[in-house]
């Protein structure tokens, strides 16, 4: 207060000095929130502009009509979307049963000393690289799929009638049920290190209640920690879903890249949206070529985005719902 | 059957499917890392440092691959961390409860998870065909919008972390808030932040995606940012799906390499973060 009295302009200045400061540093850091927002906004804005020929030409019908033909300026976004679909559902199928029993394992049946090296290494498999996987799945996984799996698997599940026409035709190794295998590999960590965490909140008391009851870890888990954390477990799966969508790379080298699909087989030759447009962007030549990819590129936005949001939701009102009983 | 029976056999069944899920996890894990080293390791020579990539048939190496992707992997860093720490430090210090702070951290965690492949086609969009051609600052633009969500969520975490009673010792000194944020919290939650960094580098050195409209490849040696540049994966990528045995030798190299960084920089940043914590 003395330095004040004496010295009152210098004072002032130096609060100047600071508000300015803080009101620049204030400004710039929200200037780049705002930024991050208007980038999801122009990611939209910009697939709209350039889906438009193709939205204005094909309509709605671009979603459900199935041809895809570039000399002839026909196009239609069926067999990349059931391409992109089928396998994604494939992956959730294998990957979901697989990452809930990593989780249990990892919070209920580890010893302490294991928990971490495991947890690590199954992090691992998300950091790999998806190129890594792609080439990994075209050169070593597809033959031996195809040379062994496949006939396997149409010889048992394809005996079974009707189930059994996703199993027929030629084992060639690649198409959309090894695309599908290759994705469950990849979105595995994911899910499985959201269930951990959710898993992990479960109060011990109520756990402890249910042992104490006589229950065994089985029953526990499925009666007790399942069904109280349901909402972050589904959450889960659909950020593994939201992954599994928009996967390129492991995806393009393995599923076949056929434009045809004339047959129900998951062994059949797919595409997906991801990877027609890593195959045929740069290759386009005409303008309602780029186009409708580009619209194809908006569908798998629009997809992932919904599924993402509602996977964030669901968390958070997990956590929310965490908030309330602590 | 006894019920008592039932319950514990139902019981060890469902435990032993449980490991029975860890095993296939670690399985697959151990059989690309196995694939990957032993090709990989095979296919490592001298010349893959020394030489450009060859045209089918010849001899050569990974040089302006490896250079470029060293190159827009850096400058994407550069651009992305002060971008996403900017935006982490607004979302933990000053927003977080404002309406643009909530949906901003709500939509980073979307954009962390969208597909990079979108995010090549934005880039494309409205960069590369305004200005007519494919260039490695096209690719630099496209990996440094997949390191900022990244860097804004790691930012956002770490700060929020630090104990108020450390802010407010330092705002109890009259410090303004601007210098108690670069002064004491950022430098508070830094090992964590610059774990977060390495994993964005880890993340967008494998991408592949995003850059296929973008930076393209380029089979000479170029520093020049305006031309199309070649990266390691997007080489891979050409080199593998080619029918040509010498070419997909250099393919396994280059996923040897790719690997080894990428996983090198997981536990580098797993390391880092545990030291501090």
């Amino acid at each position: 207060m003395a330095d004040s009295r004496t010295k009152p302009n210098s004072n002032l200045g130096a609060n100047l000095g600071a508000n300015l400061g803080e009101w620049i540093f204030h400004n710039v850091t929200r200037l780049f929130a705002l930024l991050t927002l208007l980038l999801l906004a122009g990611i939209i804005a910009s697939l709209v502009y350039g889906a438009l020929p193709s939205l204005a030409k094909f309509g709605p019908s671009f979603l459900w009509s199935s041809g895809w033909n570039p000399p002839m300026e026909e196009f239609g976004g069926l067999v990349p979307i059931y391409g992109t679909l089928v396998t994604s559902l494939i992956a959730l199928a294998i990957a979901v049963p697989v990452s809930f029993g990593i989780a249990l394992f990892l919070t209920e049946l580890s010893p302490a000393w294991l928990r971490r090296p495991l947890g690590v290494a199954i992090e691992l498999l998300a950091g790999i690289p998806s190129i890594v996987y792609g080439m990994w799945g075209l050169l070593v996984f597809a033959p031996l799929f195809g040379q062994y799996i496949q006939p396997f698997l149409a010889a048992t599940l394809g005996r079974i009638p009707f189930l059994g026409q996703l199993f027929q035709g030629a084992p060639m190794g690649i198409g959309l049920l090894s695309a599908g295998v290759i994705l469950s590999i990849m979105i595995i960590p994911f899910i499985a290190s959201v269930m951990r965490d959710v898993f992990e909140v479960t109060p011990a008391i109520l756990k402890e209640s249910a042992y104490a009851v006589g229950a065994t870890t089985w029953e526990v888990v499925w009666n007790v920690v399942l069904p109280f954390t349901r909402v972050g477990v589904i959450g889960g799966i659909m950020l593994g879903l939201g992954r599994a969508l928009g996967e390129t790379m492991a995806v393009t080298f393995v599923i076949g890249n056929s434009d045809q699909l004339d047959t129900s087989s998951l062994f059949a030759a797919g595409n997906s949206i991801a990877s027609a447009l890593a195959n045929e962007f740069t290759e386009a030549v005409s303008p309602m070529h780029t186009s409708a990819l580009i619209e194809l590129g908006l569908v798998l936005f629009l997809i992932t985005f919904t599924v993402l949001v509602f996977s964030k939701l669901l968390l958070m009102q997990l956590a929310r719902q965490q908030g309330k009983k602590t | 059957m006894d019920l008592r029976l039932r319950r514990k056999l139902t019981n060890i069944v469902a435990l032993f499917l449980s490991m029975l899920a860890v095993a296939f996890g670690l399985f697959w894990l151990f059989w690309i890392l196995i694939d990957v080293f032993k090709l990989g390791v095979n296919a490592i020579q001298l010349s893959l440092f020394t030489q450009m990539t060859p045209p089918p048939g010849s001899e050569g190496g990974l040089l302006n691959a490896i250079v470029g992707s060293l190159v827009q992997v850096g400058l994407a860093t550069l651009i992305g961390t002060p971008f996403g720490v900017l935006a982490g430090v607004y979302l933990a210090e000053y927003g977080g409860h404002t309406w643009l702070g909530k949906t901003t951290l709500f939509i980073n965690d979307i954009l962390l998870s969208a597909p990079s492949i979108v995010v090549g086609l934005f880039v494309y969009a409205v960069y590369v065909a305004q200005v007519g051609h494919f260039s490695a600052f096209a690719g630099v633009l496209a990996l440094a919008l997949l390191v900022i969500p990244v860097v804004i969520r790691t930012t956002e975490n770490m700060l929020v972390l630090v104990p108020d009673s450390l802010r407010e010792a330092v705002f109890a000194l009259g410090t303004p808030k601007w210098k108690v944020i670069t002064r004491v919290t950022l430098r508070a939650s830094m090992a964590g932040i610059v774990t977060g960094i390495l994993l964005a580098v880890a993340r967008v050195s494998g991408e592949t995606a995003p850059l296929l409209f973008t930076a393209l490849s380029n089979q000479f040696w170029t520093l020049d940012l305006d031309k199309p540049m070649a990266t390691l994966p997007v080489t891979i990528f050409k080199f593998a799906m080619s029918p040509f045995a010498d070419w997909q030798r250099m393919a396994w190299a280059g996923v040897f390499l790719i690997t080894l960084g990428v996983l090198g920089l997981n536990i580098l940043a797993r390391i880092l973060f545990r030291q501090k914590h």
